[in-house]
Formats: C-alpha cells, structure tokens, sequence
C-alpha cells in the first residue's frame, strides 16, 4: 500500500522545525514502527537524516513508543504505536505525524521528546518503602477481589504519556492518579499514603503540566484504558491529605 | 496556615475552588428560579413584588447573596489562573487535533465568558436599577392592610418587551445550559465524589438538571414578550 507522510521533522530543541512529506510503499501487515523502519533505510540509503522516534520493546508494554498520530495520540485506534498495524489506514491516505506536545515534555529531535518529568512524578512517591530481607510470603495481606482488581487496573498504566498529549491543557493528571491510585487501593499504601498524594502533586505542578478540566480525552486515548474514576480517588487523597496530614516530628537525641 | 496556601494554589486546590463556588452557583440557580416562576402567574405581580420584597429583607437571604458574589468572583479568577496555566502547559500546538471529547467541556471558558457578559447586563438592567434609582412604588391589600412594595414587576414585564434582550437572554440560557451539561458532573469528579453506585445517579441528575433549570428561565423573557 501507499501512504502519504507529514512528518515533524526538527533537528534539535532549539532549531524551528516543520511538517515534512515522504512517501512510501509498505505492505499493510507492518506495525506503524516498521512502516517508519522501511522510511528510515529509505533515508538512510539516500544519505538523509533518519527520523527519530522513540520505541523499545514493541510490545506494548514498555510505553516508549509516542506518536501523534492523524490528531490522536497513537493513532486511530485504542492501543500502542507499536502495536498499530497498517491494516488500520487507506491506501493512499495522507497520515500526519507529530511528537507529543507539552511544556513538561520538551522535544528533544523530530519525533522524541523527553519525559523524565513522568520519572520525577514517581521519585516523588510513587513507591512502597519496604524491607530487604527474605522475601514475605505471598497472599499474607489478603486484599478483596474488588480492591486487588481495581488497583491492577491502575497499575496497568506503561507512562507513554498519550493522556498528556491527548489532554487540550496538557494535564498530567490521569497518569499522576493512576500511580497513586494503584498504591492508595492496595493494605501496602497505606503507611505513606498521605505523603505520596501530597509529593506527587507537588511534583506534578512543578513539572509544569495543565490542570484537569474533566473532558476525559486522556482516558479515551489511553492505550491502556486507565479510567476517570482514578482522577477521583487522586483528588479525595489529595484533599484528605492537605486537611489531615501532619508535620514531621523533629526527633529529640536524648539525654 | 501556610499548609492552606499551597493546597488551594495547588491545580487541584484551584480546581476544588472551580468546583466548591460552582456547585454553589448551581444551587443559587435553583433559589432563583423558583422567585422568577412567580413572573408567570397572571395575578398583575403581587406573588413575584412579594417574594422580591421578601429576599431583600431577609437577613439570612442578604448574608447568602453577598457569599454569592464571593463565589462568582472566585469562580471568575481562578477560572482566568486556570486558564492562563493551561495554555502555558502547551506552548506549540498540533498541526491537526482529531478530539474525542465532548465540545462543552472543551469549551468551558468560552461559555463562562457568555455567562458572565449576561450577568452584568442582567446585573444592571436589574439589581443596580433597583439599588439606585426609585421604581414605581406600588401597593396591594392583604388581610385589610394595604402593603407597599417596589414595582419590580412592571420592571421586568418592560424589559422584556425588548426584542434583543429577550434574545440575550435565550442565548445565555442556551450557554448555561451547555456549561453545566459538562460542569454539574465534573466537579463531582473533582471533589473526589466518584462511586459507582452514586455516580450514574449525580451524571443523570446534572443532564436533567442543565436542560430544565436553563429552559425554565429563558421562558420568562420569552412569556413576557408574547405576552406583550
Ligand atoms: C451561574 C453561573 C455559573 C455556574 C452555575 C457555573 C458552574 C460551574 C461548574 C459546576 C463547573 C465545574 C467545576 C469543575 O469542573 O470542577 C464550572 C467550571 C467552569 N466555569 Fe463555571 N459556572 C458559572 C459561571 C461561570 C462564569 C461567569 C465563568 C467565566 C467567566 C465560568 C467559567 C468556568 C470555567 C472556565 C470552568 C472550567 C474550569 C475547570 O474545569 O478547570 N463559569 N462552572
Ligand atoms: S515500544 Fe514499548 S509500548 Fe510501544
């Protein structure tokens, strides 16, 4: 099949870049990366600049992969760049390609941009402080089925940051509750439960991503699914937190 | 109470803001309306002169309609913060945006801003009339007393034989429909309300809520206006 490309081309994060056309012949059982694979041998064999985009696993587990794809992030349908098959377009469709847009997000070449900001976001607290040691038996702690299957939902969240793109105010706000919910849902939370919905917020508005307005694009675009309601649980935690957490003791040395 | 600062400038903090006087609003809205239906009944104003006179002596009445400016301002400005912060986050745009939510909850700010140039227009044409200039006085006999009160009624009845600003009015109405029909169930959402056995209920109430609350008043101006 043949495809029309407009792809963002921009050699660094300084230089001024633009929508760029290519055109190229694939067979439509390639994923969107590899049809991007045949363009950039194409490039390369011409002594051009490939286009660089970022992907890893090409699974769809790994979030690495970041298109904008015809006006949605990852394209048309509900799941990963890599996991996109051609099948999906026309022959002959025109198919616009961009990076993810956001202050948080700076472009870094072409189609890559850096988010680390996402990494911060996490360092912040979205973790569980644990002992080393031998490892505690599984299915110690029981959690309900409900609560164990909500919190997995949450976790299923890869950070490829489509919620952010997709968002008209480049909010990062489903990713930010996705994480906390995940934890906040589960016994192994609890302990630092007030403390990583106050942080990550924290970290989440330094980053300098939007606020949430509630239109649900992120949940709609996301590849995983990641639903609304964790945007609740968030600001519940958030809200509780501000009201009830308390200052840290100092802890006197003793006599 | 410096923990308090940073959670209200925190984005939800604002937002909680956004939501707590909105939902205030909402519950003006419904105050209101029932006074206004009094404009309906044909008995020459006295049910509406009366409830007019009865809401601006109330003290508990007064108390709430000053809260009530307090939150409309805070609805205003941190709607501006909000805004300005938002367009901020994105800097460059796309080439080409293919939406998948629904045009009012993208378009917040657009409707607010209808809203908002009706209530100074409503503001004016009304409350600083009343404030500031003397209307008719007009009297009635109940329980073989004659009562005085201000002729709001003849007031409005005259307005609204303006065929533009009957018009305004349906058009904001049709704005505050559209507003609320994203805002009633959103900030349930940010207030952390979220559960699915209440949230369908609250997401069918704020459908009802924001086609009949906004119908019931743009009939007024149009009832009025028919009825010459
Ligand atoms: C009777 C009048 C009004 C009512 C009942 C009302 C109600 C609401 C409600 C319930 C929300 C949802 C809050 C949330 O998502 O958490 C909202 C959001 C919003 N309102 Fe209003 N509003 C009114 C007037 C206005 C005016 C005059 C403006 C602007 C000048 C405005 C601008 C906005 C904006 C921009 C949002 C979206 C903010 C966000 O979600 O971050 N509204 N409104
Ligand atoms: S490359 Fe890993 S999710 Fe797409």
């Amino acid at each position: 099949m043949k495809l029309n490309l407009k792809i963002w081309r921009q050699s660094d994060a300084s230089a001024s870049g633009k929508l760029v056309d290519y055109k190229v012949d694939i067979n439509p059982e390639m994923s969107f990366l590899e049809m991007l694979d045949v363009l950039n041998e194409e490039l390369a064999r011409k002594g051009e600049d490939p286009v660089a985009f970022d992907h890893d696993c090409r699974e769809g587990i790994c979030g690495a992969c970041s298109l904008y794809i015809n006006g949605r992030p990852h394209g048309p349908m509900q799941t990963t760049t890599c996991q996109l098959h051609m099948r999906h377009f026309k022959d002959g469709e025109t198919i616009i390609i961009e990076p993810w847009r956001a202050a948080a997000f700076p472009l870094l070449k072409d189609l890559v941009v850096d988010r680390s900001a996402f990494d911060r976001i996490n360092h912040a607290g979205g973790f569980v402080s644990v002992n080393t040691g031998s490892a505690p038996d599984a299915n110690e702690i029981l959690i309900p089925k409900t609560e164990s299957d909500e919190a997995f939902n949450s976790a299923a969240c890869i950070g490829c940051g489509a919620c952010v793109a997709a968002c008209k105010n480049a909010s990062a706000m489903l990713f930010v509750s996705a994480k906390i919910s995940h934890l906040a849902l589960l016994p192994q939370g609890q302990p630092e439960r007030e403390r990583r919905a106050e942080n990550m917020v924290a970290q989440m508005d330094a980053e300098g991503f939007g606020a949430c307005t509630n239109t649900g694009a992120c949940s709609i675009e996301c590849p995983k699914g990641i639903s609304m309601s964790n945007i609740a649980l968030m600001n519940r935690d958030f809200i509780f937190a501000s009201l009830t957490s308390k200052p840290e003791l100092k802890v006197s040395e003793g006599a | 109470m410096n923990w308090l600062v940073n959670a209200l400038t925190s984005t939800i903090g604002r937002k909680v803001l956004m939501a707590l006087s909105g939902l205030f609003l909402i519950l003006f809205l419904v105050v209101h309306l029932v006074g206004n239906l009094q404009l309906l009944k044909s008995d020459g104003g006295i049910a509406f002169n009366t409830y007019a006179k009865f809401m601006g002596h109330n003290p508990l009445i007064q108390t709430v309609s000053i809260l009530n400016f307090v939150f409309i301002l805070t609805h205003i400005f941190v709607s501006l913060f909000l805004t300005l912060r938002n367009s901020k986050a994105r800097p460059h745009g796309y080439a080409y945006v293919n939406n998948s939510s629904t045009w009012s909850s993208r378009n917040m700010g657009i409707l607010g801003t209808i809203i908002l140039v009706f209530l100074v227009v409503h503001l004016v044409n009304f409350w600083g009339k009343m404030k500031l200039t003397d209307f008719g006085i007009g009297s009635y006999v109940e329980h073989d007393t004659t009562q005085d009160y201000l002729d709001l009624y003849t007031t409005t009845k005259a307005a609204f034989q303006d065929w533009w600003l009957v018009l305004l009015y349906v058009v904001s109405m049709i704005a505050l429909a559209f507003h609320l029909s994203h805002g009633f169930q959103s900030a349930f959402r940010t207030i952390g309300v979220n559960h699915p056995k209440y949230t369908p209920f609250l997401k069918g109430l704020g459908l009802a809520f924001s086609i009949i609350v906004p119908a019931g008043f743009a009939i007024i101006p149009v009832y009025m206006f028919l009825q010459g």
